[in-house]
C-alpha cells in the first residue's frame, strides 16, 4: 500500500508487559475487550463510565491507517456526547449537511440531511478514522479502570460457562488470562469467531473502488458530498469527492471489475484520473491510495455465551452509507448498560439476549440499505444497468424518479418498534417518536443556561415529566418521582415546563424550560405527559398521565429487572 | 393503499398498443431497449401509485419465469 501521509502523525503506542507476564499468574477481569478499533474504543468508554474496569488488547500499537471511515452520524455523536468524548471530533471534523448527485455531467438531484433546526449535534461530521480513535484513546489514558495493552494479540480462546480464558502473545511471548465477559470486537477477520468456528456468511461485491485521499491546496469545493454516476472523467462507473479534516479530501473511483489492483494502485495511473475530476487548475498532494472490494455479512448470533461480537466482527456491510462503524459503535451503546445490570445482578442474564435481538434487527436494516445502493451504484446485470441508468435519465425532467436514485442511504439510528423492552402505547401521541426510537433531541434552558435535552439523559433509566409549570405537578406525583429516584434501579426524573419558570430545580428534581417549542412539538408533550427512557437514551414507554406502577413495570420489562 | 393487481383482460385495443411498443424498440440495440423498457416500467409504476400491486406483479413475472426455466 503506496504510503504517504503527510498530515497525521502516528504515535506508536508503548508495548509494556503486563501484571501477567511477569507473574506468570492469570487474572481473572470482568471485562476484556478484543481489539482497538472505533467500536472496542467506543465499548472500553462505555464500560468506564459506567465505573467497570476493562482491559484492551490489540494486536498493533498505533490507530487505524489510511483511508477507512470519515463519516460518523448524528447517532453516534449522541452517543459520544453521553461519553463525554465529542467536543475533540467535532471541533476536528467537517461538519456537513448537503449531498448532491450528478450524472454524466449535470446534477441530477440534492438533498439536505438535517433540514431541522434544534439539533445539538449534526447529521454527520467528517472526521478520518484515525482522529477519531485518537480521541477515543485519549480519555482512556489516564482513567485507572482502563487498561490498553498494544502489541497484545490474541491467538487462542477457551470458552467455560462462566468465564473465557484467552492466550495472548506479545513481544516477550504469551501469557494467559481470564474474562467473566468477553467483547470481541476485532473486526472483519475476527480472531475471536474463528477460533469459536462461528459463521460470518454473506457475499462480496464484484465491483472494484479506488479510495483516495488527496490535500486539496485550493479551496473552492465546497463541504458537501457530491457523488456522480458515469461521470464524463470516469465513464461507465461513478466517483465520490467528501471532504475530511486538515484539508484531505476522499475521492472513491468505482473501477471496472478486471483491473488489475496493483496496476491501479500506482501514483502515476491514480494522477491523471484525478485531475480529470478536479480539473486542470486543481492543485493537491496525493495523501493515501487503496483499492477495496466490500462485502456484505453478518453473524447469525451476536452473543454466544459470555462473548459478545460487536462492530465489523459481528457484521460488515459496503461503506455506502457510513454504516459500518456508526452501526458498531450504536452496538456499543445497546450493549453496555445491560452487561452493566446483569453484572450487578440486578437484570435477568436474558436481557443479553435482547442485545443479540435488536441489534441483528438493525444489521438487518444496515444490510439491507447498503447492499440496495452498491447494487445501484455498481450494478451487475445489463438489466439492472438499464434500471438505474432509466431512473438516472427521467430523474433530470421528472421528479418522481428521483427518490429512487440511491448513491447511499446515509446513516440514521435504527429505530426498533417491535422490541421486546418497549411498552406499546396506550394512548394516542402524534409524533415521529415512538417507543424503541432513541429520544429525539431539543434545545432546552436550565436558569440562564441553554443547552440540549439529550446532554441531560442517559447512563441510567431517566423519566421526562412535561408540566406547564413545575407548581403544578401534585404533591403525591413528587413522592413517587422522588421514590422512583432511591430504587435499586433508579429512574431520575427530569422535569419539562412547557411555559416559561425561574426555576431550575423542584423539590429534588432538575427543571428544564422548552424554550423554542421543540420539545412540545418532537414528543408532542401535554402537560403532564411522561416518557420512560433507558439508559440508551431509547424510549422505552409514554403515556399521557404519570402513573407509578406504570412506570415501574415499564422500568421492568425494558431492563428484566430482577 | 394496497390493491389488487389486475388480471383479467383491460386492454382497450391491443393491435395499436402492441404495434406502438414494437416501434419503440425499433432499431435500437439490445441495451437500448433495456433502457426504453426501464423508463416505461418506472412511468408506468408511478402513475399506478400503489406499491403493493407493482410488488405483485413482480412477484407473478418472478415466478412465471422460474417455471418457464424449469
Ligand atoms: C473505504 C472505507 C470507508 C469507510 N467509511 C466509513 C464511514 O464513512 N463511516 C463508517 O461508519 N464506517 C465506515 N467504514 C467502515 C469502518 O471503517 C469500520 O466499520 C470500522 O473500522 C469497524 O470498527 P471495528 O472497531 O469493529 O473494527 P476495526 O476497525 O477493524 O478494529 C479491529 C481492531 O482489532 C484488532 N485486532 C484484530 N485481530 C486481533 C487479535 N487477534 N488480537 C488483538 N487485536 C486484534 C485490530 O488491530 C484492530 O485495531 C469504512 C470502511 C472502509 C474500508
Amino acid at each position: 500500500m503506496p504510503f504517504m501521509q503527510r498530515t497525521y502523525d502516528y504515535e506508536e503506542f508503548e508495548y509494556a508487559p503486563s501484571p501477567e507476564e511477569l507473574s506468570g499468574q492469570s487474572t481473572r477481569y470482568p471485562v476484556v475487550v478484543v481489539g482497538a478499533g472505533p467500536v472496542g474504543l467506543t465499548a472500553a468508554n462505555d464500560l468506564v463510565y459506567h465505573g467497570i474496569p476493562v482491559v484492551v488488547i490489540d494486536e498493533d500499537n498505533k490507530v487505524s491507517l489510511g483511508s477507512r471511515a470519515i463519516c460518523f452520524a448524528k447517532r453516534t455523536l449522541e452517543v459520544f456526547d453521553r461519553l463525554g468524548c465529542v467536543e475533540p471530533m467535532e471541533e476536528k471534523g467537517v461538519t456537513w449537511n448537503v449531498g448532491r448527485v450528478f450524472y454524466r455531467d449535470k446534477e441530477a438531484y440534492q438533498f439536505n440531511l438535517l433540514p431541522e433546526e434544534g439539533h445539538g449535534h449534526p447529521a454527520f461530521i467528517n472526521l478520518q478514522q484515525y482522529y477519531l480513535e485518537e480521541y477515543l484513546i485519549e480519555p482512556l489514558r489516564d482513567n485507572p479502570l482502563a487498561e490498553l495493552r498494544w502489541l497484545n494479540r490474541l491467538v487462542d480462546l477457551e470458552t467455560h460457562d462462566d468465564f473465557v480464558r484467552l492466550t495472548v502473545a506479545t513481544p516477550r511471548g504469551m501469557y494467559q488470562m481470564e474474562a467473566e465477559w468477553l467483547i470481541a470486537a476485532d473486526g472483519t477477520r475476527s480472531t475471536v469467531r474463528k477460533l469459536m468456528g462461528l459463521d460470518y456468511k454473506g457475499k462480496q461485491f464484484e465491483g472494484k473502488f479506488l479510495i483516495t485521499d488527496v490535500v486539496m491546496k485550493n479551496e473552492d469545493f465546497p463541504t458537501e458530498r457530491w457523488f456522480w454516476f458515469d461521470p464524463p472523467f470516469n465513464p461507465g462507473y461513478s466517483a465520490l469527492l467528501h471532504k475530511q479534516a486538515d484539508n484531505v479530501w476522499r475521492i472513491d473511483m468505482q473501477l471496472g471489475r478486471d483491473v488489475d489492483v496493483e496496476e491501479e494502485k500506482d501514483p502515476n495511473r491514480v494522477l491523471p484520473r484525478i485531475r480529470a475530476m478536479l480539473g486542470e487548475d486543481a492543485d493537491f498532494d496525493l495523501e493515501w491510495i487503496s483499492i477495496y472490494r466490500f462485502h456484505s455479512r453478518r453473524m447469525e448470533r451476536f452473543v454466544h455465551g459470555r462473548v459478545f461480537f460487536v462492530g465489523d466482527a459481528a457484521h460488515i456491510v459496503s461503506p455506502f452509507g457510513a454504516r459500518g462503524a456508526n452501526s458498531g459503535i450504536q452496538d456499543v451503546d445497546n450493549l453496555i448498560w445491560k452487561l452493566k445490570l446483569v453484572m450487578e445482578g440486578k437484570a435477568s442474564p436474558q436481557l443479553l439476549e435482547t442485545y443479540n435481538e435488536e441489534r441483528i434487527y438493525a444489521a438487518n436494516e444496515n444490510l439491507f440499505h447498503t447492499e440496495t445502493s452498491t447494487e445501484f451504484i455498481s450494478p451487475n446485470t445489463p438489466g439492472q444497468k438499464a434500471l438505474r441508468n432509466a431512473v438516472l435519465e427521467l430523474s433530470r425532467e421528472y421528479e418522481f424518479a428521483r427518490p429512487l436514485i440511491n448513491s447511499g442511504r446515509l446513516s440514521t439510528a435504527t429505530i426498533m418498534p417491535d422490541s421486546p423492552l418497549n411498552t406499546p402505547d396506550e394512548d394516542e401521541w402524534n409524533c415521529r417518536l415512538i417507543p424503541g426510537a432513541p429520544a429525539e433531541d431539543a434545545p432546552v434552558v436550565r436558569g440562564d443556561e441553554r443547552s440540549y435535552f439529550l446532554k441531560q439523559v442517559g447512563g441510567v433509566f431517566n423519566g421526562v415529566l412535561f408540566v406547564d409549570s413545575p407548581q403544578a405537578i401534585p404533591t403525591d406525583t413528587l413522592a413517587d418521582l422522588q421514590a422512583l429516584a432511591q430504587k435499586d434501579v433508579p429512574i431520575e426524573t427530569k422535569i419539562v415546563a412547557l411555559e416559561p419558570t425561574e426555576a431550575t430545580e423542584y423539590e429534588g428534581l432538575p427543571v428544564f424550560y422548552d424554550a423554542d417549542g421543540y420539545m412540545k412539538q418532537r414528543y408532542d408533550a401535554t402537560p403532564g405527559a411522561y416518557y420512560l427512557l433507558r439508559p440508551d437514551q431509547h424510549v422505552c414507554a409514554r403515556w399521557r398521565s404519570f402513573d407509578r406502577a406504570k412506570v415501574e413495570a415499564a422500568q421492568k420489562k425494558a431492563g428484566y429487572l430482577l | 393503499m394496497n390493491g389488487k393487481l389486475h388480471t383479467e383482460p383491460r386492454i382497450q385495443n391491443p393491435d395499436p398498443l402492441y404495434k406502438a411498443l414494437s416501434d419503440l424498440h425499433d432499431g435500437l440495440s439490445a441495451e437500448e431497449s433495456l433502457l426504453v423498457d426501464s423508463k416505461l416500467i418506472f412511468f408506468l409504476i408511478n402513475h399506478i401509485g400503489d406499491d403493493a400491486v407493482v410488488m405483485e406483479a413482480i412477484e407473478r413475472v418472478r415466478r412465471s419465469t422460474r417455471s418457464a426455466e424449469a
